[in-house]
């Protein structure tokens, strides 16, 4: 038998062992050394002497150095302990009030909740049994239409997956050698867009149908309000801003008095105070985090560009003999945005930057080598961050043109203020309305809900922004969830224990098996498998649009049967090379893989979430309503591939403005 | 009983030995935060930082590869698999070790080995202005190929037991990913017990 038939017995060896359930990493590795061992078999060596030994022991070195990987840990770390630190029913209960006008306010929370708690929690049955016993009841209870109460369940449940930081994105980009930063902001339009697109579709049908989400009874709409804050309102004013400020100037009212069972003091009702601020904080960093990141950030980096280069040459020489040295962008010594990587020639510094803004504010001169991109905005910057994808969002028509690190166009500062004027209004109407009891809505979110969305808006934001690497923003998220979890006294030792072996675990289960693949691949392509698979799809003579179904189809179907780990680390890198062959941008490609394994995991009849579900809930729930009610999602995870391939902006402009190229 | 002794000696050494090195990760964490605090609010990088970072992550994984697979933590197919007897799991397994996992984890052992060998002979350090000696972090390459096959002898014996007797020799209790519903049902005082009882019973054993 020739080689590269070897190769394809090989693959095709392959997945029939891993349907027969035996553990993949161990597989792969197997099957890899022999063929391996016959691939580079000579008459009369001594059976020591193989290669494969060699390329087996360098694989598995691979591995343990490669820098991608290194943020696996930290992010499952952090991930395991917001998932233990954060109370998912009291974040529940604040986000139904806060959304109870809406139609389906039920279903609506859901999702959302779904979505935070399944960017921290890596575990989509979790997810799924959770909210099956949190939110399925109340839904139900409450008249919703069964389809509608499972479908967002486990639709919700397995947005996790694909918004950052997931784990997925992060094996993803060490399988195909791209940036993770990058990978991370491409997906991050399309992970929200979907999530959009799922909220469209639910608050439709309800407004559509109002019968399938009823209202709920007005006792479950009031959130219960503390005596001293109605104590307050009375005193001083219904409006608790004001009320708030007011006792804050005279205390008598509120301390002394009648009111001394309430034990309140001043210094109470200043923290009260700063926490009716909380909105207009929000809003505060949120522009200002913009204004900072525009204006004056992303024009430093071109005056700085010329230093940059010296950083980039002195990262690029320091890890000149590894292998992965191109991904610098991933590790230590950190490029500024518009550096673009080590690849871009000298002169893009000057190239980018028609210096009509007047020579941007020249940065402190003293930059020595290290020096990252302002490191003295940083401390704040961890402070600012936190909304920044969102500003983008919000105000997407206005900053949508905004530069690609050249100038600040005239356009950005009109839309800066427009949305500045939005905001506003948003929050003069805001608290128009806040009386007592809005005003303890707004406590309970800001307690529970509100740390775990400053922390994952602040991991992704430094490292979307470029202002530190994937590792060093893990590690940091990773220490905020541990403080965040302390903060709410959620966490014990035996929980921290469990979190750091769960971790070990996941790790282990994620880096081994890519040791095997590696190894697999490796042989895979030394046997000619890869070059004979190559040679056949080329021979089909498909259009870049045939290719792109053809392949996505492949995976959606592979998605049925295996776990995403299998479909990356195996299968993903027997299409890349084909890529460049039909122009299609392996970015958009990545991220359209991503949201395709979504509809895999939502596909009847293998859906393990429908099952999940139907575990938990009351036992009139058939598991046809559950598939019944999770159909629609997959045809709106179909949408969405359809909609980012036909505007592929959706998926390419958020990487291009923040690292350019 | 004695072979329940042994397989649950061999779990529990792997196991005391991963949980020993999980405890890397927060020395990882410490160390990326720390130097983060040193590189950008004090200017005054390390340059060894990276190389530590590599040998702790590196550690902390190879260790973990007995103790996962003593958790049966290794992900696999579970399609098929899951629906069948254990009799038909065991037997599948079994035959599998011989053909894949022997083979496998013995070249990787002896591979290291030797690669360890040639490093130590050199003495060989880092590519690094502060170089740090690079042999003992390559001379885990075989101690975890020893550990995993250890374990893995373990998992042989436990599929002959399961093939004789119809039924799997009960793990190890640790820490599993689906604790998180009954840690998050604990303090939840808005679903009832039954409810609460039933989710946990349904997240046992949930692996993805």
């Amino acid at each position: 038998m020739s080689n590269p038939a070897l190769g394809l017995v090989m693959l095709g060896l392959i997945i029939v062992v891993i349907m027969m359930g035996f553990p993949t990493a161990f597989t792969l590795m197997g099957l890899g050394m022999m063929f391996g061992f016959y691939a580079f078999y000579e008459a009369g060596m001594p059976f020591l002497d193989n290669k494969i030994f060699d390329l087996m022991v360098q694989r598995a070195f691979g591995a343990m150095n490669n820098e991608t990987l290194l943020s696996i840990p930290l992010f499952v770390l952090m991930g395991y302990v917001m998932e233990r630190g954060a109370l998912v029913d009291k974040m529940f209960t604040s986000v139904q009030l806060a959304f109870r006008r809406l139609p389906g306010s039920l279903a609506v929370t859901t999702l959302v909740i779904c979505t935070f708690w399944g960017i921290a929690s890596g575990l989509v049955g979790a997810v799924v049994v959770l909210m099956g016993v949190i939110a399925m009841r109340p839904m139900l209870n409450a008249g919703y239409d069964t389809r509608l109460a499972a479908g967002v369940i486990t639709a919700g449940g397995t947005l996790g997956i694909l918004i950052p930081p997931s784990v997925m994105i992060i094996v993803y980009a060490a399988v195909a050698g791209q940036s993770v930063v990058k990978l991370y902001a491409a997906a991050m339009f399309p992970g929200f867009f979907l999530a959009f697109l799922y909220l469209v579709y639910v608050i439709g049908w309800a407004i559509l149908d109002p019968k399938v989400a009823p209202k709920l009874p007005a006792d479950q709409m009031k959130a219960k309000i503390q005596p001293w804050v109605s104590h307050i309102a009375t005193q001083y004013n219904p409006n608790m801003l004001f009320a708030l400020g007011k006792s804050l100037l005279s205390p008598a009212g509120a301390v002394g008095g009648a009111a001394t069972q309430l034990s309140l003091s001043w210094f109470k009702l200043f923290k009260s105070f700063l926490m009716a601020l909380v909105p207009v904080a929000l809003a505060a960093t949120l522009l200002g985090a913009t204004w900072w990141y525009v204006v004056i950030h992303s024009q430093k980096d071109n005056v700085e560009a010329a230093q940059a280069q010296v950083t980039a040459k002195a990262a690029a020489s320091k890890k000149a003999l590894e292998p992965l040295a191109a991904k610098t962008v991933s590790e230590g010594v950190q490029l500024p945005p518009g550096a673009g990587g080590v690849q871009e020639p000298p002169a893009s510094g000057g190239v980018q930057e028609p210096p009509s803004s007047g020579g941007v504010q020249a940065p402190p001169g003293s930059n020595d080598v290290q020096a990252p991109p302002g490191a003295e905005p940083d401390a704040k910057a961890a402070a600012l961050e936190k909304d920044e994808p969102l500003v983008d969002m919000n105000a997407g028509a206005e900053t949508s043109d905004a530069p690609k690190t050249e100038s600040v166009p005239e356009s950005f500062y009109t839309g800066f203020w427009m949305a500045c004027a939005i905001f506003a209004l948003l929050l003069v109407w805001y608290y128009k309305n806040f009386d007592a009891e809005q005003y303890e809505i707004l406590s309970m979110l800001v307690v529970s809900v509100m740390p775990l969305t400053i922390l994952t808006f602040v991991v992704l934001g430094v490292i979307l922004f470029g202002l530190t690497t994937a590792t060093e923003s893990a590690a940091v998220g990773a220490a905020g969830a541990f403080l965040m979890a302390w903060q709410a006294k959620s966490l014990n030792f035996k929980k921290i224990k469990e979190a750091v072996f769960l971790t070990a675990k996941t790790t282990s289960m994620v880096c081994w098996l890519f040791v095997g693949s590696a190894l697999f691949s490796a042989v895979f392509a030394i046997l000619g498998g890869q070059r004979l698979v190559e040679t056949w799809v080329l021979a089909m003579d498909l259009s870049p649009i045939q290719f792109m179904l053809l392949s996505q189809a492949i995976i959606f179907v592979l998605g049925w049967p295996l776990e995403w780990t299998e479909i990356i680390v195996i299968f993903v890198p027997i299409f890349l090379p084909l890529l460049s062959h039909f122009g299609i941008d392996p970015m958009l490609w990545a991220v359209l893989v991503f949201v395709n394994l979504q509809a895999a995991f939502l596909s009847p009849p293998v859906a393990m979430s429908a099952f999940y579900l139907k575990g938990v809930s009351p036992p009139h729930v058939t598991i046809n309503q559950i598939f019944a009610g999770m159909m629609p999602y997959m045809f709106i995870v179909i949408i969405c591939m359809v909609l980012m391939y036909i505007w592929p902006g959706l998926t390419l402009w958020l990487p291009k403005y923040l690292y350019g190229g | 009983m004695t072979v329940q002794k042994f397989l649950h000696g061999i779990d529990g050494f792997n196991t005391w030995v991963g949980k020993a090195f999980a405890w890397l990760i927060v020395v990882l964490m410490l160390v990326v935060v720390i130097e983060v605090f040193k590189r950008y609010a004090l200017n005054a990088p390390t340059a060894w930082v990276f190389d530590v970072n590599n040998m702790l992550y590196g550690t902390l994984f190879m260790m973990g590869g007995a103790y996962t697979l003593s958790q049966d933590g290794h992900v696999r197919g579970d399609f098929l698999y899951g629906n069948f007897k254990p009799r038909t799991q065991a037997t599948i397994d079994i035959v599998m070790y011989f053909i894949f996992f022997i083979p496998g984890i013995l070249a990787l052992t002896w591979a290291g080995w030797t690669y360890f060998g040639d490093s130590l002979a050199i003495r060989e350090q880092t590519f690094n202005a502060d170089p740090l000696p690079l042999y003992p972090f390559k001379f885990m390459i075989p101690v975890a190929g020893v550990s995993v096959m250890l374990q893995g002898i373990a998992e042989i014996v436990r599929c002959a037991v399961c093939i004789q007797t119809g039924e799997w020799t009960p793990r190890l209790k640790d820490a599993q990913e689906s604790d998180v519903v009954a840690q998050q049902l604990e303090g939840s005082d808005s679903v009832d017990d039954a409810a609460k009882q039933l989710a946990i019973e349904s997240s046992k054993g949930l692996k993805s």
